[in-house]
């Protein structure tokens, strides 16, 4: 089980995300400086939260120039299961890897709080055991946004992977925390090995973070 | 005003517009055998404005108890240090940010963060938590939406984007704060106890460094503007804020911690006010060694900037090193590799002095020890105004009929209210060690790898402060105190954020030092030393002075994190009991300021033997595993406190306390109390427990439904309750 965790300056979740792999699936992952140009042999690279280059310019833009995302990139395309969480998701956008574009929250602020996802997919590598699950979100730009071209486009070929919904599962407007479409959450590229989603899944990822849910991906990955 | 009797080249007018008086003047010209050139005058008004020199309160602060079993590193460096066993430290201090966040909200508060953070990962710790205290003006003044939302969105843009989780704070809403708001910032970090760094500068030669950012022009004269008073000009004064970039921070973070790793670094200090003139004047006055640099070296910005410029500029971002040489070139990679600016900019050297050199030119030749010892030291006169009386209120003044409306208002009210608003804002959970979340007594960060944690509180009550300000500096400590021990933790220390308003006027200096006197008599009888600390004085618009408001920032240990405790309900059939006594103190309540809207009524007083007991009573209850939930009673009293158990528990309660004063039962800001939930089965050896240790402990209620049910007094729905308490501070945007 090899894992890789790719580090950009300004990534803040690389330690938490590393944390949570170690802790679900005994293997330690190894972290890989963004300067690096190429990833051995993996099991899963994830793309960290975080402020990549300050999210100056655009969230994501600068980091996906980075020298190891040529090589992100075509991993992908060879179908090694790349995870993107919130900045790590806006990478992935960014260097063409999935669709669409993560605009400002619709109320302008950054928010931290913890939500529910409902997985639309269940049959990626990410989402095959995927429940109504609820982990924290904190991002300032998560507000998911495709053309109607591109929604029909991912719909028909169920590359949703998780909307916000309520407690009792349901995707409405009211538990929609930050004005994306259709609730989305994160979606998965067309051969579903590539998932962008803005929660993260590391902190709720053990007891001590009060929740546990964020596991059901790493464990889905590993098993 | 010309003084008649000025007898030097020096321009008079130039001399004030430093913030020098005549006779600090004099000492400079004494000091030196000459008038100082423009570069040394500006020098000196940096190290010797009160933000910096500390010289009116130097005198009181040394009263305050520092020293403690666990103090490794009390006041004088960059923060205090404590010790949290298993070889591990915390490290931690609180400062001021408030002239520039008035001036400039969003910025100001940012680089307040980014100041403190500086702070600590200086001396080695990684910044694990950051907590903050504000006060703002009256919620329905024009200013206070803008200044609201710009003081969040920096702390939280400069926060978020380092990864270090804001984890709590306080905010407070008054009049006196109308035209100059509080933003106090506090960070802690974690370091091991034998991996400190100090800034004292060692070894003749050896290589002054500069990393970081580059220097610009942002922010000359910044420690000079917070220590003056504002006026309606004030806004003028933009120029005078830095702008942060917590993007090249968290490179700087990372950069630092990774070179703290090798042997390489023998002195560090961040540059923070009056930048390049306070870090190396500390490094070299700290280490007894002189300093010469070649400021033509500085990384700079901007082009032809002068002497004066460069060392006065409060560029953020910035760190100041004495390395051993050896190392030079090992350091240059780390940084080289986090695409920071590493150059040598100068060396150590045995005069005692500081020597700037540019352009091969001596730009300015101080000895260090004028700028230092020789600081002005005054005791300011000062007058202890006889505290508010306090006043008896009677059961016959109120209608008890309207308890519970009058419940719904204060808890509506923006200094009773959620703070949700403001905290969704910040990163609570970053680094995934956030064990208990703002919105409790105090927030808990587990210590990373380990099953131990720091619990860690703000709190200042400034209307009690301004009626009585003993009991209102006893007051802030052991609220912190409290909070820490009823979230399950062993209180270890505190820091200090001294605002006041103009020391000159002898009342202000007063609510000085009667606060001091408070804070100290409870750090000695609670064992709770302070181990940093920062004093914003000149805190006042057009003549006005704020509330005396000394915030304390408290840290706490938790050895096993199986024994944290939040204020939730938990579970149906449990009792409410409530340790300490009611003695109907409305006084200064919130009941009076948000019900009567008046201020009178007087400080409710604190007895430290019966804050101890009840405290250690409190730890010992929950370290037995007797309680289930905890909380202490604050601003608002018991239903307040009740409440908010009710409203995080999602659970009603059925109150069977016979009062034949309900609104003074109820309202009453008596302290050294807290409530307790306790399981029926637990109750017996709790009690026991409270009789052992002479605590009055006294059960009030049954948790269970969805309403406060008060006997012969009415109910009230806990999610009707909710959404008043949600949409406090909302109000303010409407």
């Amino acid at each position: 089980m090899k894992s890789h965790v790719i580090v950009f300056p300004g990534s803040n979740c690389d330690r938490d995300v590393a944390v949570a792999i170690k802790n679900i699936s005994g293997y330690q992952p190894q972290m890989v400086w963004h300067k690096e140009t190429s990833i051995d042999q993996s099991d899963l690279i994830v793309v960290p939260g975080g402020f990549s280059y300050g999210d100056y310019l655009r969230c994501g833009a600068m980091a996906s120039t980075s020298p190891i995302m040529q090589d992100v990139v075509k991993k992908a395309k060879e179908g090694v299961p790349v995870l993107g969480i919130c900045n790590g998701f806006q990478i992935l956008i960014e260097s063409g890897l999935l669709d669409g574009a993560l605009m400002r929250n619709n109320s302008l602020s950054f928010i931290c709080k913890d939500i529910l996802i409902k997985p639309r997919n269940q049959s990626s590598v990410f989402t095959k055991n995927a429940q109504v699950a609820k982990m924290p979100i904190a991002h300032n730009e998560g507000n998911f946004f495709v053309t109607s071209e591109q929604l029909k486009k991912i719909q028909d070929n169920d590359q949703i992977a998780f909307q916000y919904c309520d407690e009792s599962g349901n995707v409405s407007e009211h538990s929609n925390p930050n004005g994306s479409l259709e609730n989305i959450a994160g979606i998965l590229n067309e051969n579903k090995n590539v998932l962008g989603m803005m929660p993260h899944p590391e902190r709720a990822a053990e007891l001590a973070h009060g929740c546990e849910d964020g596991k059901t991906i790493f464990e889905s990955i590993f098993n | 005003m010309t003084n008649r009797n000025w007898q030097f080249q020096t321009e008079q007018s130039l001399v004030e517009n430093h913030g020098l008086k005549l006779d600090e003047f004099e000492k400079i010209v004494e000091g030196l055998g000459r008038e100082p050139n423009l570069t040394e005058l500006g020098i000196f008004s940096a190290m010797w404005n009160e933000h910096c020199s500390y010289k009116s309160s130097k005198f009181w602060l040394k009263k305050l108890p520092t020293s403690g079993k666990r103090v490794v590193q009390g006041p004088g460096e960059n923060a205090g240090v404590v010790d949290i066993d298993d070889g591990d430290v915390a490290v931690f201090k609180m400062e001021s940010h408030n002239h520039p966040s008035f001036l400039e909200p969003y910025q100001g508060a940012a680089t307040g963060v980014g100041g403190i953070l500086r702070d600590v990962f200086t001396m080695g710790a990684r910044p694990v938590a950051n907590l903050n205290a504000l006060r703002f003006g009256e919620p329905n003044h024009p200013k206070t939406k803008h200044l609201l939302s710009g003081v969040v969105s920096g702390i939280g843009g400069y926060g978020n984007c380092i990864g270090v989780p804001t984890v709590g704070g306080e905010v407070n809403f008054h009049p006196s704060y109308n035209g100059n708001i509080l933003v106090n910032a506090m960070t802690v970090g974690i370091a091991k106890k034998d991996k400190i760094f100090y800034s004292a500068a060692a070894g003749i030669g050896n290589p002054v460094v500069y990393v970081g950012s580059k220097t610009g022009r942002d922010g000359i004269h910044g420690a000079t503007m917070a220590s003056a008073e504002f006026d309606e000009d004030s806004e003028d004064k933009k120029p005078t804020v830095q702008v942060g970039d917590p993007f090249t921070e968290k490179l700087l973070l990372e950069a630092c911690l990774e070179l703290m790793k090798e042997e390489a670094i023998i002195a560090i200090q961040d540059m923070g006010a009056a930048g390049l003139t306070s870090s190396s004047i500390e490094m070299a006055s700290k280490g007894d060694v002189g300093l010469e640099i070649d400021l033509s070296k500085v990384p700079m910005r901007a082009q032809n900037m002068s002497a004066y410029e460069l060392m006065l500029s409060e560029s953020q971002e910035r760190m100041l090193m004495v390395l051993d040489p050896s190392k030079e070139e090992m350091a240059r990679d780390i940084f080289k590799k986090w695409d920071l600016e590493f150059e040598v900019i100068g060396k150590v050297t045995d005069t005692k002095r500081l020597i700037l050199i540019k352009n091969g030119k001596e730009e300015a030749s101080i000895p260090i020890n004028i700028l230092v010892e020789d600081a002005p030291e005054y005791q300011r006169d000062y007058i202890v105004e006889e505290p508010s009386p306090i006043k008896e209120y009677k059961s016959e003044d109120f209608d008890q009929n309207n308890i519970l409306k009058d419940l719904n208002t204060m808890i509506m009210h923006p200094d009773l209210s959620s703070r949700k608003w403001i905290w969704e804002q910040y990163d609570h959970m970053v680094m995934a060690d956030t064990v208990v979340r703002p919105g409790s007594d105090a927030a808990v960060v587990r210590i990373h790898g380990t099953n131990k944690g720091l619990a860690m509180s703000t709190d200042c009550s400034p209307v009690y402060c301004k009626h009585n300000p003993y009991e209102g500096g006893k007051h802030a400590v052991v609220e912190t105190w409290r909070n820490i021990i009823a979230s399950g933790a062993l209180p270890i220390a505190i820091t200090d954020c001294m605002n006041f308003g103009n020391p000159e006027k002898p009342e202000i200096m007063g609510q000085f030092v009667e606060c001091i006197r408070g804070m100290g008599d409870a750090c000695s009888k609670l064992n709770y030393p302070v181990v940093s600390g920062n004093v914003s004085l000149y805190n006042e618009t057009n003549g006005e002075g704020i509330y005396p408001t000394p915030a304390i920032g408290g840290v706490g240990l938790i050895k096993d994190l199986s024994n944290v405790k939040t204020l939730s309900l938990k579970e149906d059939g449990n009792f409410l009991c409530v340790v300490g006594e009611t003695a109907n103190h409305l006084g200064s309540s919130k009941y009076i300021s948000i019900i009567q809207s008046k201020e009178e009524g007087g400080t409710p007083k604190i007895n430290l033997d019966t804050e101890l007991r009840n405290g250690n009573f409190v730890m010992d209850a929950i370290h037995q595993k007797l309680i289930a939930s905890a909380h202490d009673v604050g601003e608002g009293g018991i239903l307040v406190a009740i409440s908010e158990m009710c409203m995080l528990g999602n659970l009603g309660i059925t109150i069977e306390i016979e009062t034949n004063f309900p609104h003074g039962y109820f309202f009453a800001e008596d302290q050294s109390r807290y409530l307790l939930e306790v399981n029926p089965t637990s109750y017996d050896e709790c009690q026991k427990l409270a009789n052992k240790n002479g605590v009055h402990l006294e059960k009030i209620g049954i948790v269970g439904g969805d309403k406060i049910s008060i006997r012969n007094i009415g109910d009230q729905h806990v999610s009707a309750l909710k959404r008043s308490f949600e949409t406090g501070i909302k109000q303010i945007f409407q």
